[in-house]
């Protein structure tokens, strides 16, 4: 493949190699200044839009227009937000859920009737059957505490997700219930003291007994979130299994009761933020673990908790608008009010920019995860990992940034426990750490699309080899043409175009990138091939030029639906 | 005696907003602006339910007159444990001129239609702070009326209430049927659970116009001018 790449390289992309180098930086900054116009919609096909992204391309029809949902469901949504909202303003004492480091029971005794252990477990399990979207909506109000919202997450997102999306017919029926209205609490049980990022390490065994009826767990897990109070856990272990005759290590997942004896939890760890969330360690002995009680197939588990983790990331970016969207209320409250110098707060530049950075952040998080969320309703299930992955980084970092400077807004105020902001810095601190570092997910999200632009121009130079001219050709004038510096029309704007006019200019600047994009990930290729995996400071910058077009994606696409359907404040969101 | 009760529910503006008068002084900007059940429309259905759960009355209709975003307003009703929903349809300029002296016309004729045995109610909504509907409504059925409620309990067909008044509290004694306004200390109304939303969703809500209930709309007051109350002076310590 690199040899015929070469090739055609050699002969039309010397002229513009040397340019894709600094241009790749250069559009990352580019793409910074551009977003703040709406998003495109992009659908989630098997990985889709995102990956042809890495190709150059914008997949259109995936990502406009931008999610609808149908009136009725406004309606719901409303209705389902207003005790939720209630609830959290009422009977949610956040300060003292952070000093006493525990969630009181009442609060808890109140979450379980709403109905918010069982948000996405559908209804004939008793759970509530809600979509992404709304999933997502909810979340936005839950998140005003970090402490429950992680709760609620380790339970539903990742604790019985490997239940519900992996597990048969008769484990779904025992456990969900119990699950769902909360009787019982489900944790995630993967990382270990020696395997964290690397999750493929871990050392917990189980083995097959005597009668072949039950497994034997043996191991410890450590900052399992609900370590101290969950009843139902899924944990992943290191089974024997014979592959092609030879035997190997695989992991397997289970559904772990603590009825079932020999589990012990370790003290609550003593956190820095979400004090209120129980983590701690979990050991187990001998922990004897019925047959049926594995999920999927032996030897299966490592990509169930990779569907389980991502599967549940696309929520971080509701919940970090949610917040931001709460803060800029406090925040903006002081900074109206409060005087020096003869002016108020908020008519001092840096102290507006910081606003505008705030709402630019909240409304771009908020786009990227509702967009993503709409992909994963459609029927299908597609597989939106990368684009989850991209809105868990971005929301990650950007959520700590906007706290940190609504905290700086209040000054000294700000520092003190008085206000709620210091515990907000703290509870966000955790945000880019766990379910999935962002180095990681940074990673995997550069590679997995280089990985499919690679078997597509691969594909493509076979192609080539077998003698269709006609493609050869026109690889070599789409290069020429590129170099030249021709203006790029990938159908956002114009007669087909399905970007509002008013967001033209910006449009055009995103497929300006994205075209750039893709010619840079075939150099990069070309330059490194396989070893590109070690190249962990080019990948970086690669994953934040994809995570921003995909948030300039998610903003055009909104905008051009606010604006098309004459949405009250679309022009408020067009200058944003 | 039907065990009915019709309990009726008004869709006000959230008592966490901030109001602002519209330019025109005509009124206060409604537009886009949160709205939810009124408080005291809210303990009233709170007690209707808890009385069908003590099995003292079987079935709680919630009513509200106004226009189609009334019947979110029913739909919390139903959530909250109503078995059913009448929305009598009042829009635009009649809904804007909608007063108590209609809504208990209203109510006074849906009571003798769904032969109701009781008619709970808000003590008084939170946007007009009338206190006249319940009051309206029994005079025009010639029903006992046991306003500002802080304890209501059933004995067979007659009910004994407490009633917070300003000068303590006053128990009395009154006949079925009767029309009840509820005060705050009534009850806590319930949270609608997410999962009680979701079956509120099949429950029925039938929607009426006052002309078929024969009640003509045409409000007797007219608004003069709406402003806001002069701006406070600081005060000196």
């Amino acid at each position: 493949m690199m040899n015929m790449n070469r090739l055609i390289v050699s002969r039309t992309f010397r002229i513009g190699e040397r340019l894709l180098g600094c241009h790749a930086r250069h559009a990352g900054q580019e793409e910074l200044r551009l977003q703040q116009r709406r998003s495109i919609k992009t659908h989630c096909r098997h990985l889709a839009y995102a990956k042809d992204l890495f190709l150059g391309q914008v997949n259109k029809a995936e990502v406009f227009p931008y999610p609808e949902i149908g009136n009725d469901e406004v309606e719901e949504i409303k209705q389902l937000v207003a005790p939720v909202e209630k609830f959290f303003s009422d009977d949610v004492d956040s300060a003292k859920i952070d000093r006493e480091a525990t969630i009181p029971l009442e609060t808890l005794q109140g979450l379980k009737d709403l109905g918010l252990f069982g948000i996405m477990i559908p209804e004939e399990y008793g759970g509530l059957g809600l979509s992404h979207t709304i999933y997502a909506r909810l979340n936005e109000i839950i998140a005003l505490d970090g402490s429950i919202a992680v709760t609620l997450a380790a339970h539903q997102a990742i604790g019985l997700k490997g239940i519900l999306i992996a597990g048969n017919e008769a484990q779904k029926k025992k456990y969900l219930p119990k699950l769902a209205s909360g009787e019982h609490i489900a944790a995630f049980c993967l990382t270990e003291p020696g395997s964290g990022s690397d999750a493929a390490s871990i050392q917990t065994r189980a083995t097959l007994s005597e009668d072949g009826k039950h497994y034997l767990i043996n191991g410890s897990k450590i900052w399992i979130s609900n370590g101290g109070m969950a009843d139902i856990m899924t944990v992943f272990a290191r089974t024997e299994v014979e592959v092609d005759g030879v035997k190997k290590d695989k992991i397997s997942a289970f559904i772990v009761e603590r009825a079932f004896g020999g589990i012990a939890s370790g003290k609550p760890e003593d956190k820095l933020g979400i004090r209120g969330s129980n983590t701690c360690e979990l050991s187990f002995d001998n922990v004897p673990v019925p047959v049926e009680n594995v999920i999927g197939e032996i030897g299966g588990g490592f990509k169930i908790a990779m569907n389980i983790l991502n599967s549940g990331r696309f929520s971080m970016g509701s919940s970090c608008a949610g917040m931001i969207k709460k803060l800029i209320e406090l925040t903006s409250e002081y900074a109206a009010t409060r005087k020096q110098f003869n002016k108020s707060l908020s008519e001092f530049g840096m102290i507006q920019e910081k606003f505008a950075m705030m709402a630019l952040n909240a409304f771009v998080m908020e786009s990227m995860a509702y967009l993503t969320a709409g992909m994963m309703d459609r029927p299908g299930v597609p597989d939106c990992s990368l684009e989850a992955a991209m809105v868990k980084v971005f929301s990650s970092e950007g959520g700590w940034i906007c706290v940190s400077e609504a905290l700086q807004v209040l000054g000294g105020l700000g520092y003190t426990k008085n206000y709620p902001f210091e515990r907000f810095v703290r509870d966000c601190r955790i945000l880019p750490i766990f379910e999935g570092t962002n180095e990681i997910l940074r990673m995997y999200i550069t590679l997995t699309g280089m990985q499919y632009a690679g078997k597509i121009l691969t594909g493509k130079i076979k192609e080539m080899k077998k003698g269709n001219i006609g493609l050869a050709i026109g690889m070599v004038s789409k290069k020429l043409r590129t170099s030249l510096g021709a203006s790029v029309d990938l159908g956002l704007t114009g007669k087909d175009g399905v970007v509002h006019p008013s967001l033209e200019d910006s449009a055009k600047k995103l497929e300006q990138n994205v075209s750039l994009f893709g010619s840079t990930v075939e150099s990069l290729l070309y330059r490194y091939g396989k070893t590109i995996v070690d190249e962990q400071l080019v990948l970086k910058r690669v994953a934040d030029v994809l995570i921003h077009m995909y948030a300039m994606t998610a903003v055009l696409s909104r905008a051009s639906r606010s604006i098309s359907i004459g949405l009250r404040n679309h022009d408020h969101e067009l200058s944003l | 005696m039907s065990g009915r009760v019709l309990v009726g529910v008004k869709r006000v503006i959230d008592y966490a907003v901030k109001i602002r008068v519209k330019p025109d002084n005509t009124g206060v900007v409604t537009d886009g602006v949160k709205h939810s059940m009124n408080p005291f429309c809210e303990i009233a259905v709170e007690e209707a339910v808890k009385l069908k759960e003590k099995k003292l009355i079987k079935e709680v209709v919630a009513v509200s007159c106004g226009p189609q975003q009334s019947q979110e307003t029913i739909r919390t009703a139903l959530a909250m444990g109503a078995d059913r929903g009448i929305h009598v349809d009042v829009s635009g300029k009649d809904y804007e001129n909608l007063g108590p002296l209609q809504v208990s016309k209203i109510l006074a004729a849906l009571a003798k239609q769904e032969d109701a045995q009781l008619i709970l109610l808000g003590k008084q909504a939170i946007d007009d702070d009338c206190n006249q509907t319940g009051q309206m409504t029994a005079a025009l059925l010639d029903w006992p009326q046991g306003t500002f409620a802080s304890e209501v309990s059933l004995e067979g067909d007659k009910i004994n209430l407490v009633r917070e008044i300003d000068g303590g509290l006053e128990h009395i004694k009154i006949n079925t049927p009767a029309v009840i306004t509820a005060d705050l200390r009534l009850n806590t109304p319930r949270y609608a659970t997410l999962p009680n939303i979701m079956k509120a969703k099949k429950k029925k809500i039938v929607t009426v116009k006052p002309a078929d209930l024969g009640v003509d709309v045409t409000s007797r007051l007219e608004v003069l001018k709406v402003e806001e109350p002069p701006q406070r002076q600081a005060g000196r310590v």
